[in-house]
Order: C-alpha cells, then sequence, then structure tokens
C-alpha cells in the first residue's frame, strides 16, 4: 500500500488568530445587533445573505455597510429561504457564511437548516427573537424559538446553539459560533433576543491577535484517497478545496462517505447516527455554562438571555430576604448542559426556570431532574406577558 | 439639586434615566451621547434601550439609559431619576409619574406644563427653551445636544469633557463645532439655572 503523509496536527493547522482586516479592535457602546456583526467580522465571515427583519436588521445593516471596507459580500436576497440556500452555496465555495433572521424568517428557512445538517455545510444562523407565532411582536423579546432551533427541520439531527445576554456576548458568542461551525461543520445558531439586540452597552473588541479563530479543516489526502465524508474518531469529515483535483459529491439524499446517495437503512443508520453523534459524543466539549452558590442552594434559578439578567435581580432580592438562591445560565443551550443539572438535581431543593415562552426550556430540566426532586419543587415561571421582560419578586 | 440627588443615589445606587420626544428631535442620539460617554469615558456601566416601531418613526419616541457603578441586571427604566421631556406628548405620557425623588427637565416652548403640578416640584422641574437656544447657535436641528448641554450641567453626573467627547464621536463630520456650541450653549443656561437655585437657598 502506498505511504500516505502522515495529516498534520490539527493544532498547527486551524488554530489561528483573526484577519485584522475583520476587527474593529476598540473600546465601543453599541447594541448587541451591531457587537454581533463586528463578532462575525471578527470570526472571519465574509458572505452574508440575508432578507432583513426587525429586530435583526441592525446586523446586516451594519454588515453592508462595513463589507466594502473589508472584502466580502452582502446580498439582500429576495426572501429567507434563498438566503438560508445562498450561504450554503458560499460556505462550498470557501467563505465563512452566515444569514441573519428573525421569528417569521427563521420558520422559512427551517427547510435548509436541515440540508446544512445532512451536507455538514459549516455556517451561522442568527435568530433575533421576537415574540410570537407569525408576525407577533416585531419589536418586543421573545425566547420562543429554543425548541425550534432544535427541531425545526424534519429526520434526525443535532446543532449547536449558543444564547448570549449581553452586547459583549453577543460579539464573542458570534465569534465561538463560528468556531464551532467550523470545527463540527455543523450549522450553528446564535439565539439573541430582541431586548439583547437592540440594548447598547460597552463592548470590547480585542486586538485580532488576541482572537482564536476555527479555520475550514481541508484534506490533505491524495485525490485517490480521499472521501468527502469520511471521518476519523472525532466523527467529523475534512472539507476539499475545489478545483484541487479530488472528487466530491454533495446531495440531500441520504449518501455513502462517496457523497452518492444510497437508498438502504444501513447507510442511513450510519450516516444519521454519525451526524447525531459528532455532537452528543462532543457535548462535553461544546457545553458551556455559568453558575453561581448552585451547590446546597434552597432553589437553582435556570434562565438564559435577557431573562438571565432580570432573574439575577430577583436573585438578588430573594437573597436579602435570606432565601439560599443559586443561578444556573446555559451560555450553550443546545447541547444542553445535561450531566450538570443532573448533578445539581441531587444536591439542591428545587429549580425555577425563568424563560420568555410558556415552557420549552423547562422542559428539558424537568426531564432531566425527575425523579431527583420533588415534583413540586421545580417551578416553570412562565413570564406571562412574553413580549415584555419584568422584574417581579416572584 | 445635587444635594438632594445624592441622599437618593444611597437609596439606588443606579440612576434612570428617560429621554423622550417626538421622532426627528434626536432623543435617541442624545441617549447615545449619554451613554456612551458614561461607558466610555467615566468607566461607568451604561445601558441604553429604545423606542421602536412606527412611534419611533415621526410619532413619540423615547430612550432609556441607566448608569450604574457595577453592572446592570435589568435594562429598563422602572423608576426613572430623570426625565426629559421634549414634547408636550412625552410629558403627558411620562411627565406625571414623576418620582419623589426625580427631577423633570423639559422644553418650556413646547411643552405646555401643569403650572401647579411643576409649582409643587419646585427646584426638581426645569425648563429649557432648548429650541430657541438650538436656533440661536444656528440650527434647530441641534436642539439635542443643547439639551445633553443643560442635562450635564444640571445633574453633575457626567463631566462635561466626556459628554463632548460622545458628541464628537457620534455627530455627523462637519458638524462637530456647531454641535459643540450647542452643548456650551445649553450647558451655561442650566449652569445659570443652578446657580439661581443656590441663590435662593442661601438667601432663603
Amino acid at each position: 500500500m502506498k505511504k500516505t503523509k502522515p495529516k498534520p496536527k490539527i493544532k498547527e493547522l486551524v488554530h489561528l488568530t483573526a484577519d485584522p482586516r475583520g476587527v474593529l479592535t476598540g473600546v465601543h457602546f453599541m447594541n448587541g445587533d451591531q457587537a454581533a456583526c463586528e463578532g462575525a467580522l471578527a470570526a472571519g465571515c465574509r458572505f452574508v445573505a440575508g432578507y432583513p427583519i426587525t429586530p435583526s436588521t441592525e446586523i446586516v445593516e451594519r454588515f453592508a455597510s462595513r463589507i466594502p471596507t473589508v472584502g466580502g459580500i452582502f446580498i439582500q436576497m429576495e426572501d429567507e429561504i434563498a438566503s438560508s440556500i445562498a450561504i450554503q452555496g458560499a460556505a462550498w465555495a470557501g467563505l465563512k457564511s452566515m444569514t441573519v433572521s428573525s421569528g417569521p424568517g427563521f420558520s422559512l428557512m427551517m427547510e435548509h437548516v436541515g440540508l446544512a445538517a445532512m451536507l455538514e455545510t459549516p455556517c451561522v444562523f442568527i435568530d433575533v427573537q421576537r415574540a410570537g407565532p407569525s408576525t407577533g411582536l416585531p419589536t418586543l423579546p421573545g425566547q420562543a424559538d429554543m425548541m425550534q432551533v432544535r427541531w425545526g427541520a424534519h429526520g434526525d439531527y443535532e446543532i449547536i446553539a449558543l444564547v448570549p445576554n449581553s452586547p459583549q456576548e453577543c460579539f464573542d458568542l458570534t465569534i465561538q459560533a463560528f468556531n464551532l461551525s467550523e470545527e463540527f461543520r455543523v450549522p450553528t445558531f446564535v439565539m439573541m433576543d430582541e431586548c439583547v439586540g437592540h440594548m447598547a452597552e460597552r463592548v470590547v473588541i480585542p486586538p485580532a491577535d488576541k482572537i482564536k479563530i476555527f479555520n475550514r479543516r481541508y484534506t490533505t489526502l491524495p485525490p485517490e484517497e480521499y472521501l468527502p465524508y469520511r471521518t476519523g474518531k472525532d466523527l467529523v469529515p475534512w472539507f476539499v478545496k475545489a478545483g484541487t483535483g479530488r472528487r466530491f459529491h454533495i446531495t440531500g439524499l441520504t449518501h455513502d462517505e462517496r457523497g452518492y446517495p444510497m437508498m438502504n437503512a444501513e447507510t442511513q443508520g450510519k450516516l444519521v447516527r454519525r451526524l447525531v453523534d459528532k455532537i452528543r459524543a462532543n457535548a462535553e466539549q461544546i457545553v458551556r455554562y455559568e453558575e453561581e452558590d448552585c451547590e446546597g442552594a434552597e432553589v437553582v434559578v435556570i434562565s438564559y438571555g435577557i431573562t438571565s439578567r432580570v432573574a439575577s435581580r430577583a436573585v438578588e432580592m430573594a437573597r436579602k430576604q435570606g432565601i439560599k438562591v443559586g443561578r444556573f445560565r446555559p451560555v450553550v443551550v443546545w447541547p444542553f448542559p445535561e450531566k450538570r443539572i443532573r448533578q445539581l438535581a441531587g444536591m439542591v431543593g428545587g429549580f425555577v426556570v425563568a424563560e420568555l415562552n410558556y415552557g420549552q426550556i423547562s422542559l428539558e430540566v424537568e426531564r432531566l431532574v425527575a425523579g431527583k426532586v420533588p415534583e413540586k419543587a421545580i417551578e416553570k415561571r412562565r413570564v406571562n406577558q412574553p413580549g415584555a421582560a419584568t422584574a417581579k419578586s416572584d | 439639586m445635587a444635594k438632594l440627588l445624592k441622599k437618593v443615589q444611597l437609596e439606588n445606587p443606579q440612576i434612570e434615566i428617560r429621554i423622550s420626544g417626538f421622532g426627528g428631535q434626536g432623543v435617541i442620539l442624545a441617549g447615545f451621547i449619554i451613554g456612551r460617554a458614561a461607558a466610555l469615558y467615566e468607566g461607568k456601566q451604561a445601558v441604553l434601550t429604545q423606542s421602536f416601531g412606527p412611534e419611533a418613526r415621526g410619532g413619540s419616541c423615547s430612550v432609556q439609559v441607566i448608569l450604574g457603578d457595577k453592572r446592570i441586571d435589568y435594562p429598563y427604566v422602572v423608576q426613572p431619576r430623570v426625565q426629559v421631556c421634549m414634547s408636550d406628548e412625552a410629558y403627558r405620557k411620562y411627565g406625571g409619574y414623576l418620582g419623589p425623588h426625580a427631577i423633570l427637565l423639559y422644553e418650556e416652548d413646547i411643552v405646555r406644563v401643569n403650572r401647579e403640578e411643576v409649582a409643587s416640584w419646585g427646584n426638581r422641574a426645569l425648563g429649557i427653551p432648548a429650541t430657541r437656544l438650538a436656533e440661536e447657535v444656528g440650527k434647530r436641528l441641534v436642539v439635542n445636544i443643547v439639551m445633553v448641554g443643560f442635562f450635564v450641567a444640571v445633574t453633575e453626573y457626567l463631566k462635561p469633557e466626556s459628554a463632548k467627547k460622545a458628541i464628537q464621536d457620534l455627530v455627523p463630520k462637519g458638524t462637530e463645532e456647531l454641535n459643540s456650541k450647542a452643548f456650551e450653549r445649553g450647558f451655561k443656561y442650566g449652569k445659570k439655572i443652578l446657580s439661581q437655585i443656590n441663590k435662593d437657598r442661601s438667601s432663603g
């Protein structure tokens, strides 16, 4: 057998720092949408296709005005369906790409979320959530797309979703989203909400050489050995550069390692199992959360996005009354921090899940802690006005 | 004024500010100047939220800024410490909610105040003919900057230098001088009113 060069170590190949052209180093006072756009530019995003919608418009507005000086493309598309597929074309042609929307547009994109999962296209979607369903409340926050982002397309697949709770995090997590998307070749989502998107705060953008970037991994195998969907232990296939003599074929049909359609249960099982497992098996590495005084707490408040800031205020009020309250905030919501929640279930009195919907992440928490805390001790604080984030002491 | 506000500061370390007026007066920009000055040039925490939708495009329009030393969790104004009203509608909507420790700044040529109410607030309600002053400076357009100058002078939350820097950052190129004049005009007007109040206090 012909000897091939050993695979170069991943670290040498992909852990680089940001391209300074896209990095607006400095201290800014900007809103979450603008910060997310700067995050995308810093991460190396050079293609955005979008159909602007409130409350996400400022992201594409800023991208459109910034990109000519950075070098890249922005297209205002005819609709969200076209946007969500255009970014995949750009991704396969070699660019880091993104689209941006809110609930009504996000619903239209679902078909292509499934395609991105199936083709393993690295791309980023930002959903600045507003209250729905349908047109709902365009200028007020919601957090009711949390299950849609996970289950929106048909079939089995896994995605990664991050939830920022400040303009600074909109910047940081958008970079993180691009990095994870490249590392795992999976559509990755930044689930903002109108409030975080529209509120302005101090945003610190570090120098380019302090921003870690995970770039696309291209195969180094010779053409006769390369298979587009063959993977190693991490279950993530490496990309091929078009025009380098290696053949590749991509299809939304169930496909084998060559990328060719293969209509049988065995291929389906192998492929889809891998699509799911590449996230599930690496979940511990992807998961990120923040916790404070959780172990031994009478009650732990779980919340994310803008609600986590509102909850913080409620937690402070409860602590003043002498109640031992812990605070838990998933920063990466999908995959969910299952292991930690299961551990905490044995150490705390109960949970309160505060979210701007009528019960989504609370279902996940209920599932994880069932049998470990009394049923009454899981309280879903469904904020009854999903339009308005409120800080009531209850 | 400063004495009064200091007492309140102990109870709630956050300063909640709401500026409201009608679309086109530069209300949002005024909020961004205050927020930027505090967050970038004074090392404070600042959160800004603004009105969106049809009401911000010609109708009534408002911006909310919260300043503090610690991270601000809840980004909306609950009990404004400073209420700036630049239109009659804004005054009718928010002016009446003036809490016991809050102050009201209003455009006195535009807002038709309830005389009795304002009299009962004493020195906590201060008017300024901001639009007229802006016209004297050169353009009615800079009414918001006159108001920012007035705000900085009477509240003493921000150093005038910080606000000036923020103004230079945010106004369109070529209008820096006009805006800086507008700021000075509002600032001086505010200082004059403050010294009048202090004189009254010491003599009475």
